[in-house]
């Protein structure tokens, strides 16, 4: 695209450029209605990146409207960086999720790294020192050199920069399928903690104060990156290449320390990041959200390059730059802090009266635009919506047990199912411990980062089986919340709240959109019953290669707290003589199963039913007995059912095995992947307890020292394996897919 | 102005598991012939000429650029070219 | 006893090492950062982790050159305790007070993870508190964790015993397994392992905090023998 100043207004309506730039033909004549004349090539590049998907959400808006947000623990729901929610003794976990998946598609180092710093600014914008980072993957199957690529540099990015920054990468999950082949979905949560009185909002109030820039200077990085982000991934993405922005991870180590300090000075009114759209949204959201408008001095923006004219000044996705508003008169103190961490601060404008958003260059006006037309003012469309197609024949499905003639041999095979293998090999390169608060490191059901200076910790995790929400996008929106709230449940957590990271096709076909109002519709209910409000997210759309669409992917990133660390419980079995215990029932369900994948290569029929009643009131019932200190392990049943999870119950240091018999049919108990279940190991001495505290809990044998793994039913043994044997193999299943050649 | 190009580079004899990392990968590209790869940094300096300039460079390298423990450096001297 | 936590622009485990010192040791202790520092007043110095400078050029390479140096060079001469991890003992490295050099791991890949050590001198200040022998567990955390000395160096380490931890599986290609080592005069010591993240069994292990509790007891011991 040519990037220049000179084309003129009149020659951006001719020939129709204002298209390229993301803005469509009744756009256009909206923003000439606001201005009431023609927008120069500065103004329709602000207005389109502002009016991008990524910016306005203005087609999923209407969608975002449905989640609860609000909440008596809630401090900060969605609007601001992120949202914050009160922990007690003055403190509070701001936390958010954000994709970056056509960056990483197009340069997957640079587009995870930078994607970790994006959310981490989101974080310590709001005044809250980052204390984890958390992402959630989704790559296509490891069977091509350029999947395995993708895979290999997005997490060697994560590591990269969230390393180098000091903020530990403490979970997640990755996961694979053919949907994501071109399409990976990269999306990074941060998690801070605040004190009350700390709470930062970005806002430009104060008529006369001033707009100060701090940070990594100005160049052509990224340009267009919003728009980009919201438009169709095209075979020939690798052309895109100049928008993809670099990151630098020193530099937001830096800013990070200064940004915690300058929070402390009372000259500071409001401040934001740079993320998408740069200059552009940081600065017009925080006059919007204000009030106020703002007019800045382009000639002052530190700039890396030369000649750079005011649409690239504006539009510039440069990482590591953040805009404060200072009170008239504290700009020294402001500019001191962030000098002493080597970085520069600039005042480049100033708070005005007149709600309007007004830049000069080189002594003229290059734009000014009503501040609210670009924030609150964006169009909102309600898309058509229609019933995915496949679902109706999905849904008369029967749901059938497939045939499984060795259970050890197909065990063994669910163990090496990437998605079910050990990440190991991944978070391995992540610094984990870094701030010395993760108590519970990578590989199980939840994070567990410590408080310290208190007796409390939080628990953390990211879910989304997206095979489900393919299925059924309602019950598996609602799984997708149930199964986040069970991970932190089983570490000894209370819920808290949840953060969305909607990943979904092209919007503008109907049955896409329907996903999307389903999932959304599904999430909504599980949120409401299960306690847990939404308080930040983020929107991805059109993620699609080669016309196809990605499983409907929404994120959940959710936070729990862990009253008293005694409530801190694991998710592997602990001790020989330990009676095993199944909570839930199973029933025969594989739509969207591993075991399906396996079998047919394919997803279909029935999502897994799901009760949420039901589901709140075991969470309720197992939550209960963790804190009556009678549970030993406790891990939820996910994907690969009963005999994955009784699996990697042995899968420690501790050598140890376990003995248990199942009823029914033995392949629908082992692999079934009905919701709603734990398994929960309990000392002998506990045993009556805990079942009258739970309901629907069936002692199905007991923790064995000899590291033997044994399924039986009444009257055969359909398991009889090494369980160390078994740990290796799922140990070694990725790096032996990465190192096969293709 | 001059402008100095600084070229550091793993001694022989220690071990570039980078640069094993490329050759085993141009191998498997269709690259057999590339009998070995050695990864090395490239540094670029602009700066007023000074009559001690190959003196400072060297003084520059031994200093910070190179770490001799492990690299070797070496460096050329030429005229800027004004973009 | 009081330390110093050296704090350079970029320096990340800082506050991991200070909290260490002083509030599971409950030493004194300060986070100084690198400008304008004056070490005059602290009995010992505390090179933390992280990534000071970006690690642009080479980890440590240019923290290495600020002047706070010039200070650590005088404590150590004078024989008080400095002790360099990670980031810290790269410093110390490319500062010349401790011989040798780091690469990349072997396998090119950041490493994060708990990892055996074998105690392999206990006759330092920062190891009486250990059996010679001893496996210890500490966790690593890093991408140029592999050490490099040449034939000669390594010869002179062993015979002036100053290789003081050793891997027992080693995890980078460092040459003897080394993970950790002092110079001559053993008051300075560099390792990759991170013992101030091994100093509470909550957090999976509570090794390190012998290193630091020798560190004070023989400061304390000669303290007195010196009064």
């Amino acid at each position: 695209m040519l990037l220049t100043g000179n084309i003129s207004p009149v020659k951006i309506e001719q020939e129709k450029l204002y298209l390229d730039m993301g803005l469509s033909d009744q756009e256009y004549d909206m923003v000439k209605n606001i201005l009431k004349r023609r927008p120069n090539f500065t103004e329709t590049g602000i207005f389109s990146v502002m009016w991008s998907e990524h910016c306005s959400y203005k087609t999923s808006k209407p969608l975002l409207s449905k989640f609860p947000t609000k909440g008596p623990h809630v401090l900060q729901g969605p609007g601001e960086g992120a949202g914050v929610i009160d922990i007690g003794d003055d403190q509070a976990v701001v936390f958010k999720i954000e994709s970056h998946n056509h960056p990483s598609a197009v340069e997957p180092y640079q587009g995870a790294a930078t994607g970790v710093g994006g959310i981490i600014r989101d974080v310590f914008s709001m005044g809250a020192r980052p204390i984890a980072l958390m992402n959630s993957l989704r790559f296509g199957n490891l069977t091509t050199d350029r999947v395995k690529y993708l895979f290999q540099e997005v997490v060697h990015g994560i590591a990269g920069y969230g390393n180098c920054v000091g903020v530990p990468t403490v979970g997640g999950e990755v996961q694979f399928d053919d949907s994501y082949e071109d399409n990976p979905l990269v999306n990074a949560m941060c998690i801070g903690l605040i004190n009350h009185d700390e709470i930062q909002k970005g806002i430009a109030s104060g008529v006369g104060n001033t707009v100060i820039y701090a940070g990594a200077a100005t160049g052509r990085d990224g340009i267009h990156g919003a728009t980009f982000a919201s438009g169709d991934l095209a075979e020939d993405s690798d052309k895109d290449r100049p928008a993809v922005q670099v990151g630098d991870p020193f530099m937001e180590k830096l800013l990070i320390e200064a940004c915690l300090e300058v929070i402390h000075s009372d000259a500071l009114v409001g401040m934001q990041d740079m993320g998408a759209a740069g200059l552009t949204s940081s600065a017009s959201e925080m006059a919007s959200k204000a009030g106020t408008g703002l007019e800045m001095n382009l000639d002052l923006v530190p700039q890396r390059e030369q000649n750079m004219n005011a649409y690239e000044l504006m539009l510039s996705e440069s990482q590591e730059r953040m805009l404060l508003v200072v009170k008239q008169g504290g700009e020294q103190e402001i500019i001191d802090i962030f000098e002493k961490y080597g970085l520069a601060a600039t005042a480049v404008g100033e708070v005005i009266k007149e709600k309007v958003f007004r830049l000069k260059q080189h002594g003229s006006l290059v734009a000014d635009i009503p501040v609210d037309a670009l924030a609150e003012e964006a169009p909102v469309y309600q898309m058509p919506s229609k019933k995915a197609s496949y679902v109706k024949a999905f849904q008369e499905m029967k749901n059938e047990i497939p045939k499984v003639e060795n259970h050890a041999e197909m065990l063994k095979q669910l163990l090496q199912q990437p998605t079910i293998a050990s990440k190991e090999s991944v978070y391995d390169q992540y610094d984990s411990m870094v701030q010395t608060n993760t108590v519970v490191t990578p590989g199980s059901d939840a994070a567990v980062v410590r408080i310290k200076g208190t007796d409390k910790a939080l628990a953390i995790t990211t879910d989304c089986n997206s095979r489900y929400i393919y299925l059924d996008p309602e019950t598996g929106g609602k799984i997708a919340v149930a199964e986040a709230t069970r991970n932190l449940v089983c570490s000894g957590a209370r819920p808290l709240g949840l953060t969305d990271g909607l990943n979904f096709g092209n919007p503008t076909n109907p049955e896409v959109f329907w996903q999307m109002e389903k999932s959304v519709e599904g999430m909504s209910e599980a949120s409401r019953i299960l306690d847990t409000p939404v308080i930040s997210g983020n929107v991805s759309l059109y993620n699609q290669s080669k016309g196809n669409s990605i499983f409907p992917t929404p994120v959940v990133g959710m936070v729990g707290l862990i009253e008293s660390l005694e409530h801190l419980t694991p998710s592997f079995f602990q001790q020989a003589g330990d009676s095993v215990y199944l909570i839930g029932d199973t029933k025969a369900e594989f739509g969207g199963s591993e075991l399906q994948n396996i079998i047919q290569g394919k997803y279909e029929g029935k999502a897994p039913s799901i009760d949420l009643q039901i589901e709140a009131e075991r969470q309720k019932q197992l939550l209960k007995a963790i804190r009556q200190g009678i549970v030993h392990s406790a891990h939820d049943l996910a994907e690969g059912g009963l005999g994955v999870a009784l699996a990697e119950g042995t899968f420690n240091e501790k050598g140890l095995g376990v003995d248990v018999e199942v009823s029914g049919n033995p392949t629908a108990a082992l692999f079934s992947e009905s919701q709603s279940r734990f398994l929960v190991t309990v000392k002998p001495e506990d045993k009556e307890q805990f079942e009258n505290i739970i309901d629907h809990a069936t002692e199905v044998g007991s923790v064995t020292a000899n590291a033997q793994f044994i399924v039986r039913t009444k009257d055969r043994v359909v398991i009889e394996e090494d369980a160390r044997a078994l740990h290796e193999l799922w140990k070694g299943a990725i790096p032996c897919l990465l190192k096969s050649k293709a | 102005m001059k402008k100095v190009t600084v070229h550091v580079t793993l001694k022989q004899g220690v071990l570039d598991p980078q640069g094993k990392a490329i050759q085993t990968s141009l191998h498997s590209l269709g690259f057999p012939e590339v009998e070995e790869a050695r990864v090395g940094k490239y540094i670029e300096l602009h700066m007023e000429d000074d009559a001690d300039i190959e003196a400072r460079v060297k003084a520059m390298c031994d200093k910070l650029l190179a770490n001799p423990v492990i690299e070797d450096y070496r460096f050329n001297v030429e005229e800027a070219v004004q973009s | 006893m009081k330390f110093a936590v050296i704090v350079f622009p970029g320096s990340n485990c800082d506050r991991d090492m200070y909290h260490a010192a002083k509030d599971v040791l409950k030493a004194d202790a300060d986070l100084v950062w690198y400008e304008n520092s004056n070490l005059e007043n602290y009995d010992g110095v505390l090179l933390p982790g992280g990534f000071s400078y970006g690690d642009y050029l080479r980890s440590g390479a240019v923290a290495s050159t600020s002047n706070v140096m010039q200070q650590i060079k005088a404590h150590a001469e004078k024989g008080k305790p400095i002790l360099g991890v990670c980031n810290g003992f790269q410093i110390l490295l490319e500062a010349g007070l401790l011989p040798g050099a780091m690469l990349r791991n072997k396998n090119l890949a950041f490493m994060c993870h708990q990892e055996p050590l074998v105690v392999a001198n206990n006759q330092t200040q920062f190891t009486t508190g250990y059996e010679k022998g001893e496996i210890v567990r500490f966790p690593i955390a890093h991408g140029e964790g592999n050490y490099f000395c040449d034939e000669q160096t390594l010869a002179d380490l062993k015979a002036n015993d100053q290789i003081v931890f050793t891997y027992e599986n080693n995890p980078n290609g460092s040459v003897a397994d080394i993970a950790g080592i002092t110079n001559k005069q053993s008051n300075v010591l560099g390792m990759m392992p991170h013992p101030e993240r091994a100093v509470e069994e909550l957090l999976g292990s509570d090794d390190g905090l012998r290193l630091f509790q020798s560190v004070v007891k023989n400061w304390r011991e000669s303290y007195a023998v010196n009064r």
